[in-house]
């Protein structure tokens, strides 16, 4: 935060009237200054001086939303450079690009991927929430596809610098839809289009200096719903721009740059579909908010929202899951148990496995930390006493009259130990992936 | 207002580090800013992943290599020839004691012939058990005296024979390896420069994970040490950070499934190498110096996003 207490106590009467809730004038100031109370609450400062505050207290960047409905998303928000000082508020979009220039049959089939790449991810859904939408020529043909991708419940994302096309698209594209959008040439013309519409509007220069004016105007002009393309020219460009636009708003307080960004990795290395995977990831990592690839198969939405739901995680609290036995499959009584930890991640891939594999079986989950199988291993938390005092405390005996308790693979060597200390139960060792549990279980169950 | 570009003042800088010798010779590390914002050149070296126990590797691995995947130096000399690779590294898997536990004579043999065949720098890892890769690295470090391997990597249980034969008597580099950690980083560095090793003789393994699999921690390790090399100047995290990304890259189910088993994923290929270009670019803009990678493809498309980064 720009504003430090002092600068906020000296626009108070510092005659400690108590209003705001806190005892001094100073006790308000500083907590002010940190944002956890707006301004407003003291009665006695100024509106001018308000104002003033409200400007310099407001966060370093711009919260955008996009969409609406249930394909409403924010943008933005962001207060840190790195997950490790602070979470990450607004994870990153993604978007695929379709344009009036490609056959009905072309669109046809990019819609029908985006169709199929919708999955569950440790609870997420997956897919493209974005389609952008280039206008190319047949602006009646560019509407339509606008509307078309509005109907499917995405994000529109029309891409055009022909403010009469902007317009005409993004009158059937309902609430939040992003018009990509403004150049030095036509900006006043859109920031019209996208107050009309109060859509989201993208904004283009040629160089960082150049796209800092042309924001700078566009703010003039009255119009604060902006989302700042990195460049589409050079790799090395885009990149540096990213990153110097985000440094500049969180740590130089340079508002103007306060805002999300969009990368075009379609067309930073066109046609080259490994290129921009490795780009997106990049960008997932540094700094890019929405980011536009050719298409989105499995090949690259698999590691790519997996890497982003990782990014994405608030680093104060691991994700666990409650220690307890989950059944699945409707185990009868007489089902094997299955052992692993509360970290999030290895559950949601674990439970996954054994749904699949449709074998009805427990799985006993004691208090491992909250770390992968691993880490809580060589952290003293997964061992086999810590087993062995899980399975006798929970009586997991009276629950099935199996008698296979299940280890993970990566922790064979605590094998040993726990026949010792659970003499009645056999120990079977799994295999090391939980990919290879279905067959695993089968072969158990033949 | 114009444009003011927000200064993120650093002093500190990483060290270069040589591998390779003569005219196989590559540098890496020297950079004085985070990834790709200097002047300085800074290059991000990519490395070609071979093993001597590849039986495990994905099909596609089988098509590309034909039978040089039974033939360590054949395997050394296609990979790199195919993917253009800086730099390669053999994996001498086939040591594990509770594997086929080849004996140390026939490894180090084998990491001989693969230095014959290539003109590029090696890097050589064991079989990540650390008695055994202890004897094993010691021994190659002789063998391959005056060529400046990367003996990758030493562990908290084995850095001081690693450490002191194959950086100092022999010569070579010794890759320090922690578990996604930066004090276990910063310890094991200060425990190698302790035992004598030279700073400039040691890049670090900060440890890696696939994409979606605990990545974060990487990521966050990795910015954390950057930003203490550079901001704070700390002198024991000034090593060059070289990630290994080909094993964990290709033994996740999105890059092991079948396409029988996931038929509604497509080709096995394309996953495995989204998977490896996924991780190995985050690691990458996240600071690692050297980059190993599995297959060809992967490494042709990091090499040219470094170099479009670079500019
Ligand atoms: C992220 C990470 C961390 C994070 C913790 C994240 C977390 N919440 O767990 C942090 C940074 C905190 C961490 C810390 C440590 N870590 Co750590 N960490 C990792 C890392 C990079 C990824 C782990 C992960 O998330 N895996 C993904 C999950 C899903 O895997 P998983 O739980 O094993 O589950 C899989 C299988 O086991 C199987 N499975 C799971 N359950 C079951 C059950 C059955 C029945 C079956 C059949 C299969 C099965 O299915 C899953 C998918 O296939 C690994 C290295 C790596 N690349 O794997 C090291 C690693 C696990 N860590 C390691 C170590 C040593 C540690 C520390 C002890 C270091 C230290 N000395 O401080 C600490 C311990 C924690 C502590 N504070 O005390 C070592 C363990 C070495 C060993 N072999 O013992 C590893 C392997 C790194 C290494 N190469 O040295 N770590
Ligand atoms: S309300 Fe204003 S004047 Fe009264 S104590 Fe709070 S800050 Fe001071």
């Amino acid at each position: 935060m720009a504003v430090k207490g002092l600068d906020i106590f000296k626009l108070t009467p510092k005659s400690n009237c108590k209003e705001c809730g806190f005892p001094t004038c100073m006790a308000f100031s500083m907590k002010a200054a940190t944002g956890a109370v707006p301004i407003e609450k003291c009665p006695h400062i100024s509106d001018e001086s308000k104002e003033l505050l409200s400007e310099a207290t407001a966060p370093p960047m711009k919260t955008i939303k996009v969409g609406s409905g249930d394909a409403e998303r924010v943008l933005g928000g962001e207060t840190v450079l790195f997950r490790h000082e602070k979470t990450l508020v607004s994870k990153n979009l993604f978007a695929i690009e379709l344009s009036d220039a490609m056959s009905d049959a072309e669109v046809a089939a990019a819609c029908d991927k985006l169709k199929k790449v919708n999955y569950d991810r440790i609870g997420e859904m997956m897919f493209v929430e974005i389609v952008g939408v280039r206008f190319a020529a047949d602006q009646a043909k560019f509407v339509a596809l606008v509307k078309k991708v509005t109907e499917c419940g995405k994000i529109p994302m029309i891409i055009t610098t022909d403010a009469e096309a902007a317009k005409a698209a993004v009158a059937v594209a309902g609430a939040g839809a992003i018009i990509m959008g403004a150049t030095k040439d036509n900006a006043a013309a859109m920031v019209e289009v996208a107050k009309a519409a109060d859509a989201v509007l993208g904004v283009s220069a040629d160089s960082i200096d150049a796209l800092h004016d042309l924001v700078e105007s566009i703010e003039k002009l009255g119009y604060k719903k902006l989302v700042l393309n990195v460049g589409e020219t050079s790799i090395k460009e885009a990149y540096a721009n990213a990153v110097d636009i985000r440094t500049a708003a969180i740590k130089g307080s340079d508002r103007t740059f306060g805002y999300p960004s969009v990368v075009f990795t379609n067309k930073l290395a066109p046609g080259d579909i490994n290129m921009q995977i490795a780009l997106a990831s990049a960008f997932v990592l540094r700094y890019g908010s929405i980011i536009v690839m050719e298409e989105m198969d499995f090949n690259a939405a698999l590691p790519l929202f997996g890497l982003r739901q990782n990014i994405f995680t608030d680093p104060q609290k691991p994700m666990r899951v409650e220690p307890k036995i989950y059944e699945f499959n409707k185990p009868t009584g007489k089902d094997p148990v299955l052992v692993t930890v509360d970290f999030a991640l290895t559950y949601f891939v674990v439970a996954g496995e054994i749904e699949r594999s449709k074998v009805p079986a427990y799985l006993a989950i004691p208090d491992a930390g909250g770390y992968s199988v691993l880490t809580s291993w060589a952290a003293g938390k997964f061992g086999s006493t810590v087993i062995a005092n899980f399975v006798k405390e929970n009586n997991i005996a009276d629950l099935t009259t199996s008698r296979k308790l299940i280890l993970p693979g990566k922790v064979a060597v605590l094998q040993g130990d726990l026949a010792e200390l659970l003499p009645e139960w056999e120990i079977v060792v799994g295999p090391t992936e939980a990919m290879q549990i279905p067959k695993f279980l089968r072969d158990l169950q033949a | 207002m114009p444009y003011k570009r927000t200064e993120q003042k650093f002093n500190g800088k990483i060290n270069v580090c040589e591998i390779g010798a003569g005219d196989a010779a590559i540098s890496i590390g020297g950079e004085k800013t985070l990834p790709f914002l200097g002047d300085e050149g800074f290059k991000t070296a990519v490395g070609i992943a071979i093993s001597d126990a590849p039986e495990d590797w994905a099909d596609c691995f089988k098509t590309i290599y034909g039978d040089d995947l039974k033939n360590p130096a054949a395997f050394a000399k296609a990979a790199v020839e195919k993917s253009g690779a800086d730099f390669i590294l053999v994996k001498l898997a086939s040591a594990d004691p509770n594997g086929a536990d080849n004996s140390v004579e026939n490894c180090v043999a084998t990491a001989v012939a693969v230095e014959a065949a290539v003109k590029v720098p090696v890097v050589i890892e064991g079989c990540k058990n650390a008695e055994k890769d202890a004897k094993l690295l010691e021994a190659v470090a002789k063998a391959l005296e005056n060529k400046n391997v990367v003996l990758f990597s030493a562990v908290e249980d084995n850095y001081k024979t690693i450490g002191a034969a194959g950086a100092m008597a022999y010569g070579q580099k010794v890759s320090a390896e922690s578990a996604v950690d930066i004090n276990l980083a910063k310890q094991l560095n200060i425990l190698l420069t302790q035992l004598g090793v030279k700073s400039q003789d040691i890049v670090m393994d900060v440890g890696s994970a696939a994409a979606g699999y605990g990545f974060e921690y990487v990521a966050s390790t990795m910015d954390r040490i950057r930003l203490a090399g550079l901001g704070q100047n700390d002198e024991s995290l000034q090593m060059p950070i070289i990630t290994d990304v080909s094993s964990d890259s290709w033994s996740v189910k999105e890059s092991v499934f079948t396409e029988a088993e996931a038929p509604e994923w497509g080709s096995l290929e394309a996953r495995g190498i989204g998977m490896e270009v996924t991780t190995a670019a985050a690691c990458v803009v996240g600071g690692s110096n050297a980059i190993i990678v599995r297959h060809p493809e992967s490494a042709k498309t990091i090499k040219s996003m470094i170099a479009g980064l670079i500019g």
